[in-house]
């Protein structure tokens, strides 16, 4: 574990590395968010996953998405882990855990992290099956790029 | 010199994960087109264009000493 809110890891997350860093008097809620790796997709199995990352950028966006969540909700902490590397079906992808004085911040915060996660974090995974593999690209379906650099509108729908 | 970094998918299709380019004061989509001809990449435009490890614009203007990162939609999560 690092001595920071925002990391990169290639070994296996424990949640409680980011609740740790959260836990404090003001807090009446930690709300965690715990990303798995699954086995079906829309009925294709999968092996395994690789994750890459762009590590340095990674984590600066990562506390990025961290400021945006105090600038939005105000008294947060926050605490994001992303693994890269070969994973197995349920082993733990990402982990955040946010802290704020009320449960309802807590949730909307945690949530808001995993969807800018998503657009704005240089993170990748390749999807291995059977039958082949892929680097699986935009996840969202719904965003134009033209602009190439993702606004915070871009929020996934489902 | 620019560093110019390649990940997932592109990094496959190029070949390599880094290379290295004379392109002092050159704009981002002039390297790109640069980047697309020498190592046949075909699909740098559906990525985003990272310079010091800040989203870019693509009229920004590389000088030698930048980290120039090509990022190709995200997938973490």
């Amino acid at each position: 574990m690092m001595d920071k809110n925002y990391w990169i890891t290639e070994e296996p997350i424990d949640p409680a590395d980011c609740i740790g860093k959260v836990t404090r008097n003001e807090a009446g809620a930690v709300n965690t968010f715990i990303g798995t790796v699954r086995e079906f997709t829309k009925g294709k199995r999968t092996l395994f996953l690789e994750y890459q990352a762009y590590v340095p950028m990674a984590e600066k966006k990562l506390a990025q998405i961290g400021s945006e969540i105090q600038e939005k909700w105000g008294n947060a902490d926050i605490a994001i882990v992303h693994r890269i590397g070969r994973l197995e079906i349920t082993d733990i992808a990402v982990a955040i855990a946010v802290s704020t004085p009320h449960r309802a911040d807590a949730f909307d915060a945690s949530r808001y992290a995993i969807e800018r996660i998503k657009e704005i974090v240089p993170i990748w995974k390749k999807e291995h099956w059977e039958d082949g593999t892929k680097w699986i690209g935009d996840q969202k379906e719904n965003t134009s790029y033209d602009a190439k650099i993702p606004s915070e509108e871009e929020m996934r729908d489902d | 010199m620019i560093n110019v970094l390649f990940f997932a998918e592109l990094q496959e299709s190029a070949g390599r994960d880094k290379v290295t380019v004379e392109a002092d004061g050159v704009s981002v989509s002039e390297l790109k087109s640069r980047l697309s001809s020498t190592y046949e990449l075909n699909n740098l435009d559906y990525a985003m264009i990272a310079v010091n490890e800040e989203y870019s614009q693509e009229d920004t203007v590389v000088k030698s000493g930048d980290v120039v990162a090509f990022i190709p939609p995200v997938s973490g999560g």
